[in-house]
């Protein structure tokens, strides 16, 4: 039997880490999709009437779409009012800071290995929790508070600081945008909001985990940044699910604005259940997310390192339209057995003299089908535009499939591109390499990978980055004979 | 420490290795020369546990026990070590990154602790200065871009940082200029004990030179068709090997 069979029949062997679930009471809405859900959810939140109706337009608008079917990714059709819209624990009153929050959700995220006690966090991350349908704490709120940064969940963004949520939500992912954002503008229930003021640097990495708890419910939570002029943050996203038998939707936007000579790094670290070895059940990661380089000399950088999700569909994408403005997109898909992902970014040039830097890395094992999608647009007044593209494919075994589907697309004569893109396979010869010098077929995956990877995960701020290597070897694991 | 028991071994069905015979003992030094695809670099492949090669008879002891019911990485924490012929690239990884986890493990099959990074460094130096290695080549990924005697280099560093009980060079020597050869040779030299063993696969006397052999084993189809002492090398160096060639091939039973 060649190695290679063999890599197949043995693949996959560690089970998904944060397949639990916990009972506790809950809020739900009921099951189903239609205006008075919609109220339902809007009622519950206690939101102002201007909310409701922007809900209201975007469920019109949603309902007259129908859902994209240009991806490469198959799956079978969601009933979505056979979902739950809202669910969220029951806490008897609501917390003003992490020492009233219920102990036992503590736990959850203890569980998770995150500390929400902030003397017991590492120093240098504020986190927000997401569970289910609500934010469930914020950390280091008070310290934030000091330097005119807000960093809060969505809802209590809405109360607090209703002009700032009113002036930027859906300023950079309009609810028309497509099928998916028009629905997450309808139902989203929470997510996290941030705002950095003038000139301020925000002196901690700002994060928010999500969780899905509950069964047949759908997540989407909705991420507003905005980064006003010569202010900087770094923006972290962490997200796990439960095992379950059947397909979970979230469908998240997340949207930026980085003012003039502003700099936001958005990095995230998925890991929503993937499904079983069979293809069975987890997570359908429907993401729009996108981020306009508003002022001139302003910079937007997402860093990804997907591993979870049955089907992932998501795109974090740059408007340039500043002047000297910098786009980024640092990705690293991993998928395997049944899983499928396609994703990539889109850099839309129009401002003068605007970058863009694109480094994808596939890698594929098992049955799994990885796609990179990319565009490259440089409009008219876009003098100057540079653009470098890296899209490299790595694959295990040879049932898997690696595609590459770039789209580059130029009005301004002046405009340099450049695209360039790889496929390997992980080499015999390298793993008997490392097992001649003592080093377990496993691990030597683990480290061909995080070499391969390296650029990405060098991206990452560190705590992360070792998670991500980590994760990496987890998703990966059994898939080498 | 070793003994090699009428091996056979072949590639997609082709016989390479037809009945070797070899016993080394700790604090002996074996050269195995002969003529190319003789079947060297398989020899010291079949030791290391290489896959593709199938081992189709007889039988290797190593330290008592039966090296090839083990797994490549088993045999490399037992203490066999190889030099590649032709050392591998992996990208984004460094010497430094790679033998971390290499020495680790073999530390964790032996029931050592881990080293940490301020043991490992110092660990490092100390090796660095034997083989006179630069430490910018170790945090650059590994093989890549090295030129051939830097990848060479690197492989001696390897084995010193490893610290192996047996050790097979492959062609250590090409792609060595004179002063990189004696480097490496000292380094060789300084690394072996009598608890410790040495096979130098190589085509040249100069190695030997630095290296001094108490055997040297000549290979042809797949067999040691002649062993002796380090006078043979000279032999070799001087004679070639269409002496031996034609001893063997005229007396070759079909
Ligand atoms: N992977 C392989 N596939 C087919 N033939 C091989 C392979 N590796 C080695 N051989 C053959 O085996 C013989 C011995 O090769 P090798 O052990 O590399 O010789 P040496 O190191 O003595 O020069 C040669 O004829 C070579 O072509
Ligand atoms: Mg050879």
């Amino acid at each position: 039997m060649s190695k290679d069979n063999q890599i197949l029949e043995d693949l996959n062997s560690k089970e998904y880490e944060h397949g639990w679930s916990v009972d506790f009471e809950t809020d739900e809405a009921p099951i189903g999709l239609n205006e008075d859900i919609i109220r339902w959810i809007s009622t519950k939140k206690e939101e102002p009437s201007w909310l409701l109706d922007w809900r209201l337009k975007a469920f019109k608008i949603w309902q007259g779409m129908s859902e994209p079917a240009w991806a490469n990714v198959n799956y079978p059709k969601m009933d979505l009012q056979a979902l739950r819209y809202y669910s969220a624990p029951k806490q008897s009153n609501k917390p003003k800071n992490i020492n009233e929050v219920d102990p036992e959700l503590i736990a959850i995220y203890e569980r998770l290995g995150i500390s929400l006690n902030e003397q017991k966090r590492l120093q240098g991350i504020a986190i927000d929790v997401v569970l289910d349908s609500v934010s469930v704490a914020t950390t280091f709120k008070e310290t934030l508070g000091k330097l005119g940064i807000i960093f809060c969940s969505f809802s209590e963004a809405v109360k607090e600081h209703p002009d700032l949520v009113q002036k930027y939500l859906g300023s950079v992912v309009p609810m028309t945008d497509n099928y998916y954002a028009a629905l997450n503008a309808a139902v989203f229930s929470d997510g996290s909001f941030c705002y950095i003021p003038k000139g301020v640097r925000c002196p901690m990495e700002l994060s928010t985990y999500f969780r899905i708890n509950a069964a047949n419910t759908g997540q989407f939570e909705r991420t507003l940044i905005v980064a006003d002029d010569s202010s900087y943050v770094s923006y972290l996203e962490g997200c796990t699910a439960p095992q379950r038998d059947e397909n979970q939707l979230h469908a998240a936007v997340v949207e930026i604005y980085a003012g003039a000579h502003a700099e936001v790094k958005y990095s995230t670290v998925q890991n929503w259940y993937p499904g079983d070895k069979e293809g069975k059940g987890g997570i359908y990661n429907f993401v729009t997310k996108r981020g306009i380089c508003a002022g001139d000399h302003s910079k937007i950088s997402w860093t990804q390192v997907e591993t979870g999700s049955a089907v992932t569909w998501k795109y974090p994408s740059c408007i340039l339209k500043g002047d000297h403005s910098i786009g980024e997109f640092y990705s690293v898909a991993v998928t395997n057995n049944y899983q499928q992902a396609d994703t990539g970014t889109k850099m839309i040039h129009i401002g003068k003299n605007t970058k863009s830097r694109i480094v994808s890395k596939g890698i594929s094992a098992g049955k799994s089908q990885n796609s990179y999608r990319g565009q490259v647009q440089v409009m008219k007044r876009a003098h100057n535009a540079r653009n470098f593209s890296q899209c490299d494919s790595l694959l295990m075994g040879n049932q898997c499939g690696a595609h590459t589907f770039p789209y580059i697309d130029i009005a301004n004569p002046s405009a340099k591109v450049e695209h360039e893109a790889t496929t390997s396979k992980i080499g015999e010869d390298q793993i008997f390499y490392c097992n001649q010098r003592g080093i377990a077929t496993e691990d030597a995956v683990a480290l061909i990978v995080n070499g391969y990877a390296k650029e990405v995960l060098n991206q990452l701020p560190m705590e992360f980055a070792v998670e991500a290597q980590k994760l990496l070897a987890l998703t990966l694991e059994g898939s080498v004979g | 420490m070793l003994s090699i028991k009428n091996l056979h071994a072949s590639i997609e069905g082709t016989p390479i290795l037809r009945g070797i015979n070899l016993e080394v003992k700790a604090g002996e030094v074996h050269a195995i020369m002969g003529p190319n695809g003789s079947g060297k670099s398989t020899l010291a492949s079949v030791l290391a546990g290489r896959e593709e090669y199938e081992v189709t008879e007889g039988e290797v002891l190593f330290q008592g026990k039966e090296l090839l019911e083990l797994s490549p990485e088993d045999r490399a924490r037992e203490g066999v070590f190889l030099a590649f012929q032709y050392p591998i690239e992996i990208p984004g990884v460094s010497t430094t990154n790679f033998l971390r986890t290499a020495l680790n493990q073999v530390r964790e099959y032996r029931g050592l602790e881990p080293l940490d990074a301020v043991k490992f460094l110092s660990l490092m130096k100390e090796k660095m200065a034997l083989v006179e290695i630069d430490q910018k080549l170790l945090s650059r990924s590994l093989n890549e871009g090295f030129s051939g005697g830097e990848k060479k280099r690197n492989e001696i560093f390897q084995m010193a940082m490893l610290e192996p009980v047996l050790s097979i060079l492959d062609e250590t020597d090409s792609g060595l200029d004179i002063d990189a050869l004696r480097i490496v040779s000292n380094g060789v030299n300084k690394l072996k004990s009598e608890n410790t063993a040495t096979i130098v696969v190589t085509h040249y006397q100069r190695l030997l030179d630095y290296i001094v052999p108490d055997f040297v084993h000549v290979l042809y189809k797949g067999r040691i068709v002649k062993s002796g002492t380090k006078e043979l090398a000279l032999e070799l160096e001087e004679k070639g090997y269409d002496w031996i060639k034609e001893e063997v091939d005229s007396t070759a039973t079909v």
